[in-house]
């Protein structure tokens, strides 16, 4: 990187300890340098324990380094804003609310007119394809459906960068695609800067620009491999399946002589 | 099917309530008819019945219920509110509930009735001693289930508040108190019925009207039927109040977003 030249995310030698008592302490995250620019879909892939949560909660200030800096746009990370939202596995929506009500959320905090409230609502409610289940409560719907309200609802206030933790974790093999696709599609349209923390290695050569690859105890970033495949990805095409090999070798889970391509 | 089902359900209990009801009234008459107790002391099932149908033609009950109905609305609902309100604040200061919770937990136990010395010193006579009672009775549920389940509102929910720049009071009443309500609401089960029991027992050291004073006032008069017909009718009015929240707690299960399972359906 160039002196002098700040990239839109800087995260600069950033360690978190978490203190369980005054004896022991555990580095969550330790000595992490990353540099994200405006746009870029990046996963943080890694087993549990290896601090992608963490540096999650860092970026989206519900948590404050230890040590280290984190600059967004050039300033520093103190709280969580609205121009960055997040979306959490539990998807945390609202269960007395109806999945309307959700999405007009975080709408209702920027001050908007309760008519323009309804129509931006609306329409991310039909971006995500719930148009048919506006009036539902989040009880009566499948998790892959309130995981795509929870997308809705964080779109709608227009923020600059989407925090995704874990997000399809909850959800099964066939849905967890279906939702991939939509992700990658919604952020082809929508250009936000995506950061999506998962442990899955398919998921993460899908959908990621950029691959931070995360190891445990203490948690460190070990090495970023590109993934410079062109959008709607195949799955099985050799592109992909060498990516995903060098993803594997990353983790040391892969047999060094192995054959390098596939008939 | 299902509707099959549930339909012979309500069948069943209702034969079962109905067989109940019928033992009771042999076991009753068994004991008048051995002549063993005087009359007066204790009254036969006609007389009780005669006795209610006394109090329902002449007026009397329903204006009673009505002042006591009266009493109650006005002391639970201000318990309700004090109780929330209070509950909120000290479930989310926790250290203001630190201090105040050892006091809580030794006023608690104290039944409202030993106020009421107190209560008559202070309030006088009439209705207020029994709204008082009421009040006192109601407002400690109210209070501990509300700052419990304060306690217990998921982290998600503040931290998506958070996230989406929600400020107080907006975190309070967007977010913490329908997250807690469910939990609020068993509370308000909960005091109803106490609230209930004490209304009577407020009635009949303080008051010149309502269910407690009826009973009261017959034992005065030597009207045993007329006491036992007043503990039915206070006993049936409980019910129904008891129902009557209960179906205020399934309509809010269901506009809260609770699904079925957890409501227990």
């Amino acid at each position: 990187m160039k002196e002098g030249y700040n990239m839109y995310i800087e995260i600069n030698n950033v360690s978190k300890i978490y203190n369980q008592n005054p004896n022991s302490s555990q580095k969550g995250l330790d000595g992490a340098n990353l540099s994200i620019e405006k746009g870029e879909f990046v996963c943080l892939l890694g087993p549990s324990g290896c601090g992608k949560t963490t540096l999650l909660n860092l970026l989206a200030g519900f948590e404050k380094p230890s040590e280290g800096s984190i600059t967004i746009d050039g300033k520093p990370v103190e709280k969580p804003s609205i121009k960055h939202v997040t979306i959490f596995q539990n998807y945390g929506l609202l269960p007395w609310r109806t999945v309307q009500g959700n999405v007009q959320l975080g709408l209702e905090s920027l001050g908007l007119d309760k008519k323009v409230i309804k129509e931006i609502a609306d329409e991310y409610i039909e971006l995500v394809g719930l148009g048919e289940f506006k009036r539902h409560h989040p009880y009566q719907l499948s998790g892959g459906m309130q995981q795509r309200v929870a997308i809705a609802r964080a779109l709608a206030v227009d923020p600059d960068i989407v925090f995704m933790d874990e997000p399809f974790g909850a959800l099964d093999a066939l849905t967890r695609m279906k939702m991939q696709e939509e992700v990658s599609n919604i952020w082809e349209k929508k250009k936000k800067t995506i950061i999506f923390v998962t442990h899955d290695i398919d998921e993460s050569v899908y959908l990621a620009d950029r691959i931070v690859i995360m190891t445990p105890y203490p948690g460190r970033i070990k090495s970023i491999i590109n993934v410079p495949l062109a959008r709607k990805r195949d799955r099985t095409h050799p592109d992909f399946l060498k990516i995903r090999d060098s993803v594997f070798a990353e983790f040391e889970m892969k047999q060094k002589d192995t054959i390098e391509y596939y008939l | 099917m299902k509707t099959n089902k549930t339909n012979t359900g309500k069948l069943r209990k209702l034969v079962n309530t109905f067989i109940g009801l019928l033992l009771l009234i042999a076991v009753w008459s068994g004991i008048v008819l051995s002549n063993k107790y005087d009359r007066s002391l204790f009254p036969s099932p006609i007389d009780v019945l005669s006795g209610m149908k006394e109090l329902i033609t002449d007026g009397t009950l329903f204006s009673h219920i009505q002042t006591s109905m009266l009493r109650f609305i006005l002391g639970y609902s201000t318990a309700v509110v004090c109780g929330i309100i209070l509950g909120l604040i000290f479930g989310w200061f926790r250290k203001f509930w630190e201090i105040v919770d050892p006091i809580v937990q030794v006023l608690r136990p104290v039944s409202p009735i030993a106020w009421f010395p107190f209560i008559v010193l202070w309030f006088g006579i009439g209705n207020l001693p029994a709204i008082v009672i009421i009040f006192i009775a109601a407002f400690y549920p109210v209070l501990l289930s509300t700052v419990s389940s304060v306690g217990k509102v998921d982290q998600t929910y503040l931290k998506v508040a958070k996230n989406f720049g929600l400020k107080q009071p907006q975190v309070f009443t967007k977010i913490i108190f329908p997250a807690a309500f469910p939990h609020i609401a068993t509370g308000l089960h909960i005091a109803l019925g106490s609230a209930w029991v004490f209304l009577v027992a407020g009635e009949m050291v303080g008051a010149q009207s309502g269910l407690g004073f009826l009973i009261i006032d017959a034992r005065n008069n030597l009207r045993s039927d007329l006491v036992l017909a007043g503990i039915i009718f206070i006993g049936i009015s409980g019910l129904l109040l008891d129902k009557a929240i209960g179906m205020l707690e399934m309509w809010i299960g269901k506009n809260w977003g609770i699904s079925p399972n957890e409501r227990g359906i």
